[in-house]
């Protein structure tokens, strides 16, 4: 089957989203789709998947034209999205989550029996021979729940499946086993959208390649006749600054210092983090990472052991506390944790700073704004107005936001936790760029991140960690991808 | 992605507006003596006990939860202010802080079971509306507490150039609590609250003391709530107020406040109350039946939260 949208126009109120984008997607290829955010990936996955109407422009399904009113059009035409945020029903098993709507009966009643039967067929064709259809989904791991959610797909007879930023939830042993699913898929004949902002991943499992900027269309072509470089260029329209920004001087006094702390899954960790240097705290998904970075912003109670703060006892009982310390947090989901989307920049920079910008409970108003405007304004957000809702912003500039809230505090321990997921790659330049100029500048910097080479890009020292215990510590002279991942995956191999 | 939910919401507003008038124009057709100051005065009279309460309710929506023991809580506060002015010293006074002191009872009983105890509010102040309910009938004895001195009745009845103490009481409840939600920290708390408690609570608001405090409230209120009834009765009754609350989230909802929290105005709050509130006066003055009334009265209901459905799923799309 192959599917052609040919001079989409898609407008929304004050922004051209698309304008006059042509795409082709043919059986047994991996279309890859790649653009900055706000290039109109997710405007032109929507339409294709049924979920928005094109203002101009036509859809053709192996020629004739096709028109989606609702996303239930598009799966009746054989077209199925993966989504970023899956949607699965957790309560439900696997196999009435592939089969939901689409029960096997027998006279008016649900087959269970055949409805097992046959998830287990289309779990055992993808290879999970492991997943057991009878499990409640949501006891399930993220990578099983996708799984499940193609499963869903491919039991519907998809012919198209879209896919956006599959791996970004996924840890690496489970986006080798994708990768094995989605070869396996495009040979059996399916088309294969896949969107992401990874270039390496794009170009393992992609043979062609659609860029996006600005809502238009860069360049369509055979990914073997393209270098990495050239993509990046065609992404951002100017040629990046190649590798990460490094250290200038020697690191700077001890800050935040951990003895045998355990919290949550994390058990007797100890660390140290100093002025004017980033350390990288790696490790699976599920190693406990981003739990020990809850408990040093007081947001995870601490069972045992102790910190210490520029010397002193650090003994946060909440975020408040460890804030009014000078410790800041980047969580992980900017969406779910980090921003009030519906509130405005302003209100979003300004929300732990609110007691200071007071006199008496009441906020003044235009220390407020000149405090948030000198940080936001300093950190190039890309907005007409302090005034928009932080949901109207791109990922980058969502990040940025969230980081001027902590420079308005002039916070000097800064933990980010997967700083740079989901952000174009123009928006990750801008970012390290901000991490270490903030390092430069004093702070201890402790960055969360799953992507290996990006960690060992920024990092000036590295931590790993393995099921809940810190397993190793690397100088950055000493830290190759090999070392590194033998320690977060326990592998006694020697490096 | 659009122009700004700001934007939206002002129009938003506004159709309210344009509703009300609309409303307004079209019952000084049909309905004999709407169209008159006295008429007018006597919407807001009529509207006033729910104002109040809708103030404190407005709150309580916006960190996305829910009060339903207002109703009772005035019954209550209404029977103790009663009580209190019976002695015969200071009456006027006495009433007022044992109102707003029971009233404040409640909301440290509602907030401690919300905020911390993180029982549902739907049922923790359920619980609540039924347990003031039999409180005051217990303290009354069941009987209406009557035959005050006659400063109790000053609150409820006095008139100031032309315009009831009751709505001055409420003009006032509402510019305090509109200012309060846009201008201090523990207003803009509130809306963070609603809108996102997890992200607030990691940007160090404390979620749990705001909301505690937000249910403190919003019984201290319906105390005021309630003895400006019973000041107007000249009696505390124990069966009073029955099913205010839902009046009075009606209001709100109307209004344009989200359910879900995180949006809304005190400014749309008192609109929905006077749309409510004339709606329900010019149907009375057109002598339509009064179960044809609530029926409007549901409709309008529907219509609001369709509408609030429909401008939030456009600001989603953006």
């Amino acid at each position: 089957m192959q599917l052609a949208a040919e001079a989409l126009v898609k407008r929304y109120p004050g922004v051209l989203a698309l304008d006059g984008v042509g795409i082709v997607v043919r059986g047994g290829e991996v279309h890859a789709v790649a653009g900055e955010n706000g290039a109109g990936k997710s405007t032109l996955m929507k339409i294709l998947s049924g979920a928005a109407r094109p203002d101009a422009g036509t859809l053709t399904i192996d020629g004739s034209i096709v028109r989606f009113e609702t996303p239930h059009d598009a799966q009746a035409a054989g077209i199925r999205m993966i989504h970023q945020e899956l949607s699965l029903v957790p309560e439900l098993s696997v196999a009435e989550n592939i089969f939901l709507g689409a029960e096997p009966r027998r006279r008016g009643v649900v087959d269970r029996e055949q409805q097992t039967r046959d998830a287990r067929a289309v779990l055992d064709r993808l290879g999970q021979t492991s997943l057991d259809p009878g499990a409640r989904v949501a006891t399930l791991s993220l990578a099983a729940r996708q799984m499940t959610e193609i499963a869903k797909a491919v039991a519907a007879r998809a012919q198209v499946l879209i896919m956006d930023e599959p791996t970004a939830i996924l840890a690496q042993a489970e986006t080798d086993a994708l990768f094995r699913v989605i070869a396996q898929l495009r040979d059996e004949g399916v088309a294969v959208v896949y969107i992401s902002h990874r270039l390496d991943e794009i170009f393992r499992v992609a043979s062609w390649i659609t860029v996006l900027r600005d809502g238009r269309l860069v360049t369509t072509a055979a990914l073997g006749g393209l270098s990495r470089s050239e993509i990046v260029r065609f992404m951002v329209g100017r040629e990046l600054a190649t590798g990460y920004p490094r250290r200038t001087g020697e690191p700077g006094a001890e800050l935040l210092r951990l003895d045998g702390v355990s919290t949550g899954p994390v058990r007797d960790a100890s660390l140290v983090l100093r002025r004017k240097e980033i350390v990288a705290l790696v490790g699976l998904i599920g190693s406990g990472r981003t739990e020990l970075a809850l408990a040093m912003f007081g947001a995870a109670p601490i069972r045992a052991g102790a910190m210490r703060l520029d010397g002193a006892s650090f003994q946060p009982r909440s975020p408040r506390d460890a804030i009014d310390a000078g410790v800041a947090l980047l969580p992980e989901d900017r969406k779910r944790q980090g921003l009030v989307l519906m509130g405005a920049i302003r209100e979003n920079v300004s929300l732990p700073s609110l007691p200071e910008l007071a006199r008496a409970g009441l906020v003044d108003r235009v220390r407020e704004r000149a405090g948030v405007t000198r940080w936001v304004e300093a950190l190039a957000v890309r907005t007409p107005s302090l005034d928009r809702p932080a949901r109207q912003l791109s990922g980058g500039n969502q990040q940025k936001v969230v980081l001027a809230r902590w420079m308005l505090r002039h916070s000097r321990v800064l933990l980010f936790d997967e700083p740079t997921r989901g952000i174009d790659v123009g928006a990750k330049a801008e970012i390290y760029a901000l991490m270490r100029r903030l390092a430069d500048d004093g702070a201890a910097i402790l960055m969360i991140s799953s992507d290996l080479p990006e960690a060992l890009g920024m990092a000036d020292r590295l931590i790993a960690m393995r099921n809940g215990r810190v397993v190793g510590e690397l100088s950055r002279d000493e830290a190759t991808q090999d070392r590194v991942a033998a320690l977060i995956l326990g592998e006694s191999a020697a490096a | 992605m659009n122009g700004s939910s700001v934007r939206w919401h002002r129009i938003a507003d506004y159709m309210l507006v344009v509703a009300t008038v609309a409303e307004a124009v079209v019952f000084s057709a049909i309905a004999p003596g709407f169209f008159s100051l006295a008429n007018a005065v006597n919407v807001l009279l009529s509207v006033a006990v729910t104002g109040i309460l809708a103030v404190g309710m407005t709150a309580v929506i916006l960190t996305a939860g829910i009060d339903l023991s207002v109703g009772s809580v005035v019954a209550l506060t209404g029977v103790a202010g009663a009580m209190a002015a019976a002695h015969g010293f200071m009456p006027a006074t006495m009433a007022l802080i044992a109102a707003v002191l029971v009233g404040t009872a409640t909301g440290v009983v509602n907030g401690t079971l919300t905020a911390y105890l993180e029982v549902p509010a739907f049922i923790s102040t359920l619980a609540m509306l039924t347990i003031a309910r039999g409180l005051a009938f217990i303290v009354s004895g069941g009987r209406s507490i009557g035959d005050l001195p006659s400063s109790f009745g000053a609150l409820g009845r006095a008139v100031l150039l032309g315009i009831p103490a009751p709505v001055l009481v409420m003009a006032a409840v509402m510019l305090v609590g509109s200012f309060v939600l846009r201008r201090t920290v523990f207003g803009r708390h509130i809306y963070a609250i609603g809108g996102n408690t997890e992200a607030a609570w990691l940007a160090g608001v404390n979620t749990k003391r705001v909301i505690w405090w937000v249910y403190v409230l919003n019984g201290a209120l319906a105390g005021i709530g309630g003895l400006t009834l019973a000041s107007r009765l000249g009696a505390g009754v124990p069966n009073a107020g029955q099913q205010y609350e839902l009046d009075v989230i009606a209001a709100v909802v109307v209004g344009g406040t989200s359910l879900f929290g995180g949006r809304g105005t005190i400014a749309g709050t008192l609109w929905g109350t006077v749309f409510i509130g004339v709606l329900t006066n010019g149907l009375n003055l057109a002598n339509v039946d009064p179960y044809v009334q609530k029926i409007a009265l549901g409709v309008v209901i529907v219509l609001a939260v369709i509408g609030d459905e429909i401008s939030r799923r456009k600001r989603a799309a953006g």
